[in-house]
């Protein structure tokens, strides 16, 4: 028979029983639903992690201090006070470097008047501009002059200032006092956009000499002083590698260590990225494979409403049989209309899984909101696994159908 | 153009063997009208099913056409019912969700892919043929009963077969319908040389015919 006589025949058959037909596709529609809405926030909520780490700027490599190992005790990951102002100079002479920043960071208290505010202060090299893809509002970065000068100098947050100020405008300026001493403010930074933990506007850079000898206090290490982490921007993804490598090498030679007792641990951006990345896709595939669950049981009311309608049919199938229905004609028949049955199922299911992502993207999580991403991908997934679900559950029914004896059939009231 | 030979069909009913059909031999000529009658029990729904290729006899010869029926598997029985044969049954046996129209095409949707345009062509012609040229596009449910079994008609002739099996095909109608069938189905054996064998206990319908076959107990009664 016709191919598309069969789908007229289906969706004839289909709108016989409306009530029925539209129950049983309800099942594949939740779970088309489910599965798109669900795969398209797990996306989301990857993309959004990602643009928060690359917010932080690109192509970057992190050297933080490790720990140490004095007589067999093995202390705790970065408090190894070795990581020093000299090692920054160092790898400055390394090739493909485009930028150094050398960093400290605390916690202090902010204020303004009567506004206060708890933050976290930077200590920081004129070059973490560049590295930390910093963008100011207002003002202007710290410079090389008040490094070496030691100045009271800071440069706000967009929330800090928000928080001092009210506003991101007139706070360049104006004096506020970082754990009693008054800082003037030389700059305020454009928002990242970041929210929750490790908030990109929620801190305060001032120059790493003013908080190693006036605001923090540091300590020493053979000579230099010790710093929390310094930051390096290659000068392009395809050399960070070999960035990578050659800091490494440069700091193991300055530490004297060796391979897998090192003092210190150089990673990148893409490493801790790719962390994320790995997190977000665990969590998309879980998330997704609950809302295949309860596909699969849509997929089952197919078969059983095929089952029904096949016994109800036995006169049909038996008469159809007689003027020359041969088994296989038979059996299309019904696998057409069970695929029918999920094919409609899923595009609703799809339109509505759209829609609820849509909807959970107003949604705000911990004071954030996730743009769900509904790819061609996912749909076509989706539209493909409804259309198999129908195929796989209506192989049972259709082939039962497909058996019976005509005159046995044709009896059947 | 018919020919049986020691027809016998044996049931099972668990261990209990039931003879339905204990060895019958006939021949029917091509152009022929024949009855069947008997009474209930008596082996007549068998045959018409064996005949008709809906089930194979246990043991005995089926000739239709010259072409011998036994060892034949199910979808070539399946062609043999779809091209020689056409089917009427006391119950019309019409599918309500279809139009008048796509009932009398159904035997063309399993002979091959014919073009629509030819499908539709001849189910036109046949409709016309059995006077339901205006009743194309209805449903079989807002039809009489004589009409009903007029579109049988139709869907019974649609593939040009050789053989018309109709089993009592005015059971379930009046008299004066009833016999306005027997004549449509009369006229087309005489028009176009049609074989019909026409199951039915009326016997003013058996005196329409040129042979009348009894049946009884399995056996055809004086054969």
């Amino acid at each position: 028979m016709r191919l598309y006589r069969l789908f007229i025949e289906a969706l004839e058959s289909l709108n016989a029983n409306k009530l029925r037909s539209m129950l049983t596709m309800l099942g594949i529609v939740i779970g088309v639903a489910a599965v798109i809405a669900m795969l398209s926030i797990g996306r989301g909520a990857q993309a959004s992690i990602t643009s928060r780490i690359e917010s932080m700027g690109t192509n970057l490599i992190y050297v933080s201090p490790g720990s140490t190992s004095q007589g067999g005790v093995q202390s705790a990951a970065g408090s190894a006070g070795t990581l020093t102002l000299d090692d920054a100079e160092a790898l400055e002479s390394v090739a493909n470097v485009e930028a150094v920043a050398s960093t400290t960071n605390s916690f202090v208290q902010a204020v303004y008047q009567s506004q206060n505010t708890n933050t976290r202060v930077m200590g920081v090299t004129p070059g973490y501009q560049t590295v930390g893809s910093l963008t100011l509002e207002d003002g202007e970065f710290i410079t090389e002059d008040q490094q070496n000068a030691r100045s009271l100098v800071v440069v706000l947050g967009s929330s800090v200032a928000e928080n001092l100020f009210g506003s991101t405008a007139g706070a360049v300026g104006q004096k506020v006092r970082l754990n009693g001493q008054p800082y003037k403010v030389i700059g305020v930074l454009e928002s990242k956009g970041g929210t929750g933990f490790m908030n990109q506007d929620d801190q305060v850079f001032i120059p790493l000499s003013t908080a190693l000898y006036r605001l923090v206090g540091g300590s020493r290490f053979r000579g230099s002083s010790v710093i929390s982490q310094i930051t390096i921007k290659a000068s392009d993804a395809d050399v960070v590698d070999q960035v990578l490598n050659d800091v490494t090498l440069v700091m193991r030679e300055r530490h004297e260590t060796v391979e897998g007792a090192d003092d210190f641990t150089v990673t990148s951006q893409e490493a801790t990225l790719d962390a994320a990345t790995e997190v977000a896709d665990t969590l998309t595939i879980f998330l997704g494979g609950i809302a295949g669950i309860s596909l699969m049981v849509g997929g089952i009311g197919i078969m059983n409403i095929m089952l029904t309608t096949v016994t109800e049919r036995t006169h049909e199938i038996g008469l159809r049989k007689a003027v020359g229905a041969k088994r296989r004609d038979i059996m299309l028949q019904f696998l057409v209309e069970s695929m029918v049955l999920s094919l409609l199922g899923g595009i609703i299911g799809t339109a509505l899984g759209w829609g609820i992502a849509s909807l959970m993207g107003q949604v705000q999580f911990s004071g954030s909101t996730i743009t769900p991403v509904v790819g061609l991908d996912s749909v076509l997934l989706a539209t493909l696994f409804s259309v198999a679900v129908g195929l796989f559950f209506g192989i049972y029914p259709a082939t039962r159908a497909a058996r019976l004896q005509p005159v046995e059939a044709l009896r059947y009231e | 153009m018919i020919e049986v030979r020691d027809l016998t069909k044996i049931y099972r009913l668990g261990s209990v063997e039931v003879p339905a059909l204990q060895g019958v031999s006939f021949r029917i000529e091509r152009g022929e009208v024949v009855a069947i009658m008997g009474a209930s029990g008596s082996g007549k729904s068998t045959l018409m099913n064996v005949l008709g290729c809906l089930d194979l006899p246990t043991r005995g010869e089926y000739l239709l056409d010259g072409r011998s029926i036994a060892g034949m598997s199910e979808d070539e029985l399946a062609t043999i019912r779809n091209q020689k044969i056409g089917f009427v049954f006391q119950q019309f046996n019409l599918l309500p969700r279809m139009t008048v129209r796509r009932n009398a095409e159904l035997p063309l949707m399993y002979n091959g892919g014919k073009p629509e345009q030819e499908i539709h062509q001849r189910s036109e012609a046949i409709l016309k043929a059995v006077g339901l040229g205006d009743r194309m596009n209805h449903r079989p449910t807002e039809l009489s009963g004589g009409q009903q079994q007029r579109v049988a008609i139709a869907r019974a002739l649609i593939n040009d077969p050789v053989l018309l099996l109709a089993d009592e095909p005015t059971g379930n109608l009046d008299s004066h319908t009833g016999s306005e069938i027997i004549h449509l189905l009369l006229g087309l054996n005489k028009e176009q040389g049609l074989t019909l064998l026409i199951v039915t206990h009326d016997p003013g319908i058996a005196s329409q015919a040129q042979r009348v076959i009894r049946l009884r107990d399995g056996l055809i009664e004086g054969g």
